[in-house]
């Protein structure tokens, strides 16, 4: 098993924690997290695992920090 | 439009004369910049009686078009040296369409040392000596109060503040909004050039006047319906904007490790969340009374990123609270109070001071010893020093370039002398190039790469590699200098980047209020000529490419967390002006 931080932002922090660890099985990758927390893929608009941008089969690794965010913008 | 209004400050004339022909196409930025690079010296001092200060509205301002009612301002910099169009909400471009005015135009200065007020209305435009009372000191609030009691409250407003009649280069030109607030034409210190030519305030009145003549308003109201849903439509400009303001990025740039903290020496903070968006939103939310998470700047704006920032008892304290400043105050001088951090916007404001260059140089004056990291109370009595002046106001009235030279620093985050806003070159490449490049010194708006490197709008783009940063930043500065012709707010992009339904609605409703049967490509080709003609008012004023280059220190003091350094080539970096 591996444990994975995950960090939502803005609207993604309605009814969920905006931090929180949680623990996955070996080789899961970042869709299992939206699963998980029922993120739909067009809400997960931006994924950063440990500050670089991601997709949504990337294979999780032991203490990665996930960041998910809806569509933002700004400027 | 065929009203062209020139007032020369050596004789107090006023000519009002025909739009020259070379000009009825263009408007915004493209009119601005056209009419610097025609008739103001490249050479000359900025603050000197050769410059030329003109006011125009965008294309489609004045009309129902959603959001396209920015004004833009242009003359030579005082700040950069460079050619400068700064733009800005408010009502002011509104008025100067439906009154069919197509540019205002101030030239010369006068012999004395009297301000004046230009008030304009459908029966004159006339100088009339300036108030004493909004003079010496007077804070923009109240001088837009005694102005609005004095030629009426619906006027508008562009105002030179205290900063403006000091001619401190990093005075803005503040523009009142709907409900008598500031919005600023903010960069590139246009009001030291307002305040040189002793105008203290333009004021307009639009009573009487008509609608725009549009040429087919059936077109015309499609082509608007369809640019409006793209706007709601898209959740970043329909709903995104709205919630949580510009000031979501800091979240999101912390997380990216690009958000330049204590004088650009990190990409990260770790007390993002006091000055997130979602604790702005929150915030605003708790306290109730004068507070608005939303708030449009200009009428007709249906995207309303601004907001009313009040105080413990509901009381405001600011608007149009934005990322920029808040990161700069925040993050890049640790800042760690948000309600300090509104105070000195709200003095900011009411000085007259462009919030990026002031708070970029906040942060630089703190990494040479003026002031003390964080200090949040001793930063707002230093900047409201500037209203004095004292020589610490002045010092930083200055900019971000002179606080550098007064504190003997090298890491000074500028570019052509324009303080580096808010997303750090190193791991975010392609703002990097924008930065160099730009024809206005450092500015993230006119050419917004993150869109594409971060916020995956428009673009999907590594930010961390070079591979297709340098054509994308070309595209980006070329389709900004057209959408800053049009009187769009920027935002618009967020709109129809990912839209060509709705990226042809607005060619369409270009088409349709001037008969005219513009195709994207034409579009294209307008940036890439305002962008030409710009960077040819430059060489002449003396520039070269050696001057399109990044402070030398990204170059090896690595940026973490990431650690990562500026590497393009000069070379490449040339590549982005290559058509």
């Amino acid at each position: 098993m591996i444990h994975v931080k995950i960090r939502l932002f803005a609207t993604l922090r309605e009814n969920r924690d905006k931090e929180t660890v949680i623990e996955l099985s070996e080789g899961a990758a970042v869709k299992d997290i939206l699963e998980r927390l029922d993120i739909s893929r067009e809400d997960a608009a931006i994924i950063l695992i440990n500050g670089r941008g991601a997709k949504l089969d990337r294979i999780l690794e032991d203490n990665d920090i996930v960041s998910i965010f809806p569509p933002l913008g700004g400027g | 439009m065929n009203k062209f209004i020139r007032i020369d400050m050596t004789s107090l004339g006023v000519k009002i004369e025909e739009t020259p022909e070379k000009y009825a196409g263009l408007g915004g930025r493209a009119l601005t910049s056209s009419f610097v690079a025609d008739e103001v010296k490249p050479t000359c001092h900025a603050l000197g009686k050769n410059n030329k200060l003109i006011f125009a509205p965008g294309l489609l301002s004045g009309t129902s078009a959603p959001n396209s009612g920015r004004i833009s301002v242009g003359a030579k910099s005082p700040l950069t040296g460079t050619i400068k169009e700064s733009n800005s909400g408010g009502s002011f471009s509104q008025k100067m369409a439906r009154m069919g005015i197509k540019a205002l135009v101030i030239e010369g200065m006068p012999a004395n040392d009297k301000f004046y007020v230009i008030n304009i209305n459908m029966n004159s435009v006339t100088i009339d000596e300036a108030p004493p009372e909004i003079l010496g000191g007077t804070g923009n609030y109240k001088a837009i109060e005694i102005l609005s009691a004095k030629y009426g409250e619906k006027v508008g407003i562009a105002i030179a503040g205290p900063a403006g009649e000091y001619r401190l280069p990093t005075a803005n030109i503040s523009f009142k909004d709907p409900e008598g607030n500031i919005r600023s034409a903010g960069r590139g210190g246009l009001g030291a050039v307002m305040g040189s030519k002793k105008i203290k305030a333009i004021v307009i009145d639009d009573t009487g006047a008509g609608q725009v003549p549009i040429a087919d308003l059936e077109k015309f109201r499609a082509a608007s319906k369809v640019f409006a849903q793209a706007l709601m439509s898209h959740p970043v400009s329909g709903q995104g904007l709205a919630t949580y303001g510009t000031d979501v990025l800091i979240n999101i740039l912390n997380e990216a490790g690009g958000l330049p903290s204590y004088n650009f020496t990190a990409g990260r903070i770790d007390h993002n969340d006091n000055i997130s968006g979602e604790t702005l939103n929150a915030t605003i939310t708790d306290r109730g009374g004068d507070g608005k998470v939303s708030h449009g700047c200009h009428p007709g704006c249906i995207i309303k990123c601004s907001q009313w920032y009040p105080d413990k008892e509901g009381k405001y304290i600011t608007s149009g609270f934005e990322y920029e400043t808040i990161w700069a105050l925040g993050a890049d001088s640790g800042i760690k109070d948000l309600d300090d951090i509104a105070y000195i916007d709200r003095a900011m404001d009411d000085i007259g001071v462009d919030s990026i260059e002031i708070a970029v140089a906040v942060a630089t004056a703190m990494d040479g010893g003026l002031l003390t990291w964080g200090d949040g109370k001793a930063v707002l009595d230093a900047v409201k020093q500037i209203a004095i002046p004292t020589p610490l106001g002045r010092i930083l009235g200055g900019g971000t370039a002179v606080v550098g030279k007064v504190c003997g620093l090298y890491r000074v985050p500028v570019v052509k002398d324009q303080g580096i806003p808010a997303y750090d070159p190193r791991p975010v490449k392609g703002i990097g190039l924008t930065y160099a490049t730009g024809t206005m010194g450092a500015d993230h708006t006119s050419g917004y790469c993150i869109a594409g490197n971060i916020l995956n709008v428009g673009a999907k783009i590594d930010p961390l590699k070079k591979d297709g940063q340098i054509e994308y930043a070309r595209a980006m500065q070329i389709g900004t200098a057209a959408v800053d012709s049009t009187g769009m707010c920027l935002f618009v992009y967020f709109g129809i980047a990912d839209s060509p339904d709705g990226y042809q609605a607005l060619i369409d409703m270009i088409n349709a209020q001037y008969g005219l049967s513009l195709t994207a490509a034409d579009v294209d080709k307008l940036g890439e000529s305002v962008l030409k003609t710009e960077r040819a008012f430059n060489k002449a004023a003396g520039f070269t490419n050696a001057h399109d280059r990044l402070p030398e220190f990204f170059e090896y003091e690595p940026c973490p967390p990431h650690n990562v350094v500026w590497d393009f080539t000069p070379e490449e970096i040339d590549e982005v002006y290559n058509f």
